[in-house]
């Protein structure tokens, strides 16, 4: 198949060699799993269990919330013991809701929807399942998956393309996945494509991938339904960011603030499909996920199979510690993946790898001042002038940086890895993408405080008023009752004295 | 010599002349840098700055009569930008920078008098007679009109921390590379 | 210096860094300084020698003075290449302030005064030179043939002290002027280009360097080595030579074929003077260039062009200087104007769009 060049990019040391020959192994479960409500990209899942309810391995726990949310599953059989605050997975080190899982050991499943027969089936009913599986893009995007399938009533599309190849160095998860799952994942490709209504699927690997190339090019003949074509893809970072792997596959571009989707291709990752199929054909929710663990800081390294809601700490004792302190934990690849705040968070959906990264793999030196010797322009995949961009966001200037492109960065840190200088250039884009959408928060507060302050207002007058009235009605009251007693008092006086008639009526009608 | 000297005389005439005119004909009424001061403050009208409301601090901001520093609801970041609006130099190193701050009620102390709820300009607590009240943390601004209300001393305010949604990387301090 | 946190990713990196890119720069000059150093004997070494040490000393002082931490910036490789190029670009056997001047003008006030590594518009090197060829245009013109270091005629390891400390009445008599300097002498006085170059220009010992020249821009061959070394290793980009080179033989050989007897032809231009150092070294420096491949194809050509104009009409016989430094003013130009295309959007910078969105298949 014919391939076209992409723009930029950088070759990282793949280092895949550490674990790319270990079996996907499964690791016993921790004394606790800590499952947050938010895995995935969009609104929070809202629990539908209690504090104290006993669970069974694959029971619904929380329900999806929106259009955009994922919903969340029991990993084992046991017990909930806490819904509160608990740190989650992320850079910060913040709290976030979650709900904690006590095991019982017994593993027993609950009664998990029956299997469907995908082809037999309306698309429809595969994208419900998918939901109701809660599976999210595993790559580590984390989006909702259904979501995606359910893009064939908004787009026409007539291509999919399966992400295998997974560009990250260390990360050797999807690999294992291939090689040992072959028939299970393109059933998966199988599966969308029957959800998409197309006919044609690419599964792109990296050329550093020949045995899983090799597996899933030998299985691929013993299906027919659809035309699924196993394609090799240069090995450079970031191929297997989804718009770029579009443009390598079919030369086209997805515009700027788009989806893939509108140029007819919807793009999913390997474990997704996987992980699909596991829904469809045995009702399995997403409980688990493969996680590579890895780096030299790691006493074993491998790819496991971990339960959701797994402690790191838990993953790294049955690794067996570290050799020595670690000089970064990170979850995912060393590109793009987070630092890990503390060792008690646990693994969730979109977590792809665990590396215990020693000095040498990591040189942090100091940051020196830009030379401009435009590294990044040549590194940047999206076209854009990284040295620049960081240079005005140094300065304070966001909206100037946004003019130069700051918005269509994928923060994908080819730039900040060439960088002889050792800028920190993700960290200025991702500050300032951060500062935006503050920004737009906090403007968004100010117009809704003067809302409820109008609103407020509104009400004030209005209660203020309604007193005037009421007032004004009791005054009136009083008055009409006056002028009762008085007209009742006149004609009292009138029949005691016929003669002062006129006079007192007189008076009454004065007095009104 | 004579011509250039009158050159320019005729020069300044016009030229003059043409400033007077344009002063007369194209002057704007009200001062519509105001309107925009008033889109930055944030709209509580909460008075701490001892104006009337925004509108009225905004207008006198715009004429210069009061200090950019004026807003504590709005904090460092308001002044700095209100400084930027109006093209003043305004010393900000005194500010307190604390970030924007919301309101929190001890619950053991609040005896639900709800005095802060009637004070409140953006109905950001909630509860009712008798019955402890709490805060909206999204809809507070801070303006500690509650605080000087209540008559137990229940309300603090404390600094609005960031949450998984809301934090993001800070700014990379580089020493060297200044 | 592991103890500086990064605490944003990416957390893998290529290795690249200041001073390597630096010392790569330095490697490549080698083999045009060695050669000066054999061609030019003691005083050039001396020379070579003072410009560098002051530059350092410079770099020192101005650190200091602008409470910068001294040792990371001082051996970033930055200073030491700015002496470097200084001195290659300085006519061999100059006197030692000569070389001393030069380096603190290109460190203090084109670099420092500036803001230091990474703020400077202009390339320091060219404006030492050009300070140092309007102030002193004397000792900035005594070119002079090639005294091989052990030759009989050299002077020696004493004598050349001499030269370069201690001032050198003799050294008139041995001065000559460079090519580009005796056609535009002789073309001033009436004589026709073609004269000039049958008695003086031999295209052989031009490309070599054996020809009075600078101590290290007289090779056009060694330094189309090192610049050559310069592009595999990625440190530089072939823009800026090529479209400095390109606009230099078009422009050169249009007057050429025009007026044999006035204009030089392309070969004559692209061997002499500074020409192939220039493109190679100087005005590839990261700083003072543009940020894009197309910005840098601007940037050659107008070198390239301006060379050419200064060379054949302006009153100084090189123009790649004055040529840089005119260029260099004009990058945050060409730097605002020409941007790279953004991913997903058109040259204007609006999202793409497709025809027919809705195609079939494209695989």
């Amino acid at each position: 198949m014919k391939l076209f060049k992409i723009k930029g990019g950088v070759h990282p040391k793949g280092r895949k060699e550490l674990a790319a020959e270990k079996p996907i192994a499964p690791i016993p479960l921790p004394s606790l799993l800590r499952i947050p409500l938010q895995q995935h990209i969009g609104a929070p899942a809202t629990a539908i269990v209690e504090k104290g309810d006993l669970v069974k391995k694959g029971q619904l726990l929380a329900v999806s919330r929106g259009a955009v949310s994922a919903a969340i599953h029991a990993p084992t059989s046991g017990k909930i013991i806490a819904i509160g605050r608990f740190i989650a997975p992320h850079a910060s080190g913040l709290p976030a809701p979650t709900i904690t899982l006590r095991p019982d050991g017994k593993d027993e499943w609950a009664d998990i929807p029956p299997p469907l027969d995908p082809f037999a089936c309306e698309p429809e009913e595969i994208a419900t399942r998918v939901a109701a599986s809660g599976i999210v893009g595993m790559g580590g995007a984390t989006f909702p998956s259904a979501v995606k399938l359910n893009l064939r009533n908004r787009n026409a599309l007539h291509t999919l393309v399966i992400n295998a190849a997974e560009c990250e160095p260390y990360l050797t998860c999807d690999d294992r996945l291939m090689q040992e799952r072959t028939a299970e994942v393109l059933d998966g490709v199988a599966i969308i494509c029957h959800a998409l209504g197309v006919s044609k699927a690419i599964v792109a690997i990296e050329k550093n991938k020949p045995q899983a190339y090799e597996a899933l090019k030998t299985d691929v003949k013993t299906q027919s339904r659809f035309d699924i074509q196993i394609v090799q893809v240069p090995t450079r970072y970031p191929m297997g960011s989804e718009k770029h792997l579009v443009q390598a596959l079919t030369g086209k571009e997805t515009p700027a603030r788009a989806l893939t989707a509108d140029i007819g291709i919807v793009v999913h990752n390997v474990a997704t499909a996987h992980a699909i199929q596991q829904a469809v054909r045995h009702g399995r929710p997403l409980i688990s996920r493969v996680v590579t663990v890895s780096g030299e800081m790691m006493s074993q390294r491998g790819n496991f199979e971990v339960p959701i809601g797994t402690p790191i700490s838990h993953l790294i004792e049955q690794c067996g510690g570290f050799i020595g302190e670690p000089d970064r934990l990170l979850l995912g690849g060393p590109m793009m993946g987070q630092p890990v705040s503390s060792q008690r968070a646990p693994i969730v959906k979109g977590v792809n790898g665990v590396l215990a990264l020693g000095k040498k793999e990591t040189p942090a030196r100091q940051s020196m001042p830009c030379i401009r010797c435009t590294s990044c322009v040549s590194a940047c995949p999206c076209g854009l002038v990284p040295y620049e961009m960081a240079a005005r966001i140094r300065a304070d200037d966001l909206e100037g940086a946004v003019e130069i492109g700051l918005l269509d960065c994928i923060a994908c840190g080819s730039c900040a890895f060439v960088c002889p200088a050792t800028i920190p250039l993700v960290q200025y884009f991702n500050f300032a993408k951060g500062s935006l959408t503050a920004k737009q928060r906090v403007a968004h507060k100010q117009e809704e405080t003067k809302r409820l302050i109008q609103i407020r207002d509104a009400r004030m007058e209005k209660i203020k008023r309604e007193k005037q009235e009421a007032m004004a009605r009791m005054k009136a009251e009083r008055e009409a009752k006056k002028r009762q007693k008085e007209l009742e008092e006149a004609a009292k006086a009138a029949q005691e004295d016929g003669q002062s008639e006129d006079c007192s009526e007189e008076q009454a009608r004065a007095k009104a | 010599m004579f011509t250039a000297m009158s050159a320019l005389l005729i020069m300044g005439l016009i030229l003059g002349g043409g400033l007077g005119l344009a002063a007369l004909y194209l002057r704007v009424e009200g001062n519509p840098i105001a309107k925009e001061v008033e889109d930055l403050l944030p709209g509580s009208n909460c008075g701490q700055c001892g104006f009337l409301g925004c509108a009225d601090a905004a207008n006198a901001l715009a004429e210069h009569k009061a200090d950019v520093t004026l807003c504590p609801p709005g904090g460092k970041s308001l002044a700095a930008e209100l400084a930027d609006k109006l093209g003043v130099e305004a010393d900000l190193s005194d500010m307190e920078d604390t970030g924007p701050v919301i309101a929190f009620i001890f619950e053991d102390l609040c005896i639900g008098c709800t005095k802060c709820m009637k004070r409140c300009p953006t109905d950001a607590i909630i509860g009712a007679s008798k019955q402890i009240h709490g805060v909206v943390d999204d809809a507070c601004t801070g303006c500690k009109k509650c605080v000087e209300i209540c008559p137990t001393g229940a309300i603090t305010m404390r600094e609005e921390t960031s949450t998984l949604q809301t934090w993001h990387w800070p700014k990379p301090d580089l020493p060297l590379a200044s | 210096m592991s103890s500086i946190d990064i605490p944003s990713g990416p957390y893998s990196h290529s290795g690249a860094s200041i001073p390597r890119t630096m010392g790569l720069v330095l490697v490549a000059l080698l083999p045009s300084t060695i050669f000066g150093f054999v061609v030019f004997g003691w005083p050039a070494i001396f020379l070579f020698l003072t410009t560098v040490l002051t530059a350092m000393a410079a770099e020192a002082l101005s650190l200091k003075m602008s409470g910068k931490p001294i040792a990371p910036f001082l051996f970033d490789g930055s200073g030491i290449l700015t002496g470097w190029l200084l001195a290659m670009t300085l006519p061999p056997w100059s006197p030692w302030w000569i070389g001393a001047v030069g380096s603190v003008v290109a460190i203090m006030l084109a670099k420092h005064a500036f803001g230091g590594l990474g703020q400077n518009v202009f390339n320091p090197a060219m404006v030492a030179r050009t300070v140092l060829l309007i102030s002193f245009p004397i000792q900035m013109t005594q070119f002079l043939g090639p005294q091989p270091i052990f030759g009989a005629d050299a002077p020696g390891l004493l004598q050349g002290l001499g030269i370069t400390f201690g001032g050198h009445p003799e050294i008139d008599a041995l001065t000559s002027a460079s090519l580009l300097g005796s056609i535009k002498t002789q073309l001033g006085q009436g004589e026709v280009l073609q004269q000039i170059l049958s008695r003086e220009f031999d295209l052989k010992s031009m490309a070599i360097g054996l020809a009075p020249g600078s101590m290290g821009e007289t090779s056009a061959l060694l330094a189309l080595v090192g610049g050559l070394f310069l592009l595999v290793t990625r440190v530089i980009s072939w823009h800026i030579p090529v479209a400095m080179a390109g606009a230099m033989i078009v422009l050169s050989g249009l007057f050429h074929a025009m007026d044999p007897g006035q204009y030089a032809s392309p070969l004559v231009h692209l061997v002499s003077g500074t020409f192939v150092f220039a493109a190679f070294f100087i005005a590839t420096d990261y700083v003072t260039a543009p940020g894009t491949p197309v910005g840098k194809l601007i940037f050659g050509a107008g070198v390239g062009t301006l060379t050419f104009v200064i060379r054949s009409w302006a009153a100084y016989p090189e123009g790649v200087a004055f040529a840089i430094l005119l260029m260099n003013s004009t990058v945050p130009l060409i730097d605002t104007y020409i941007k790279p295309r953004i991913y997903g959007r058109t040259r204007k910078g609006d999202p793409i769009q497709y025809k027919d969105a809705e195609q079939g298949d494209a695989g």
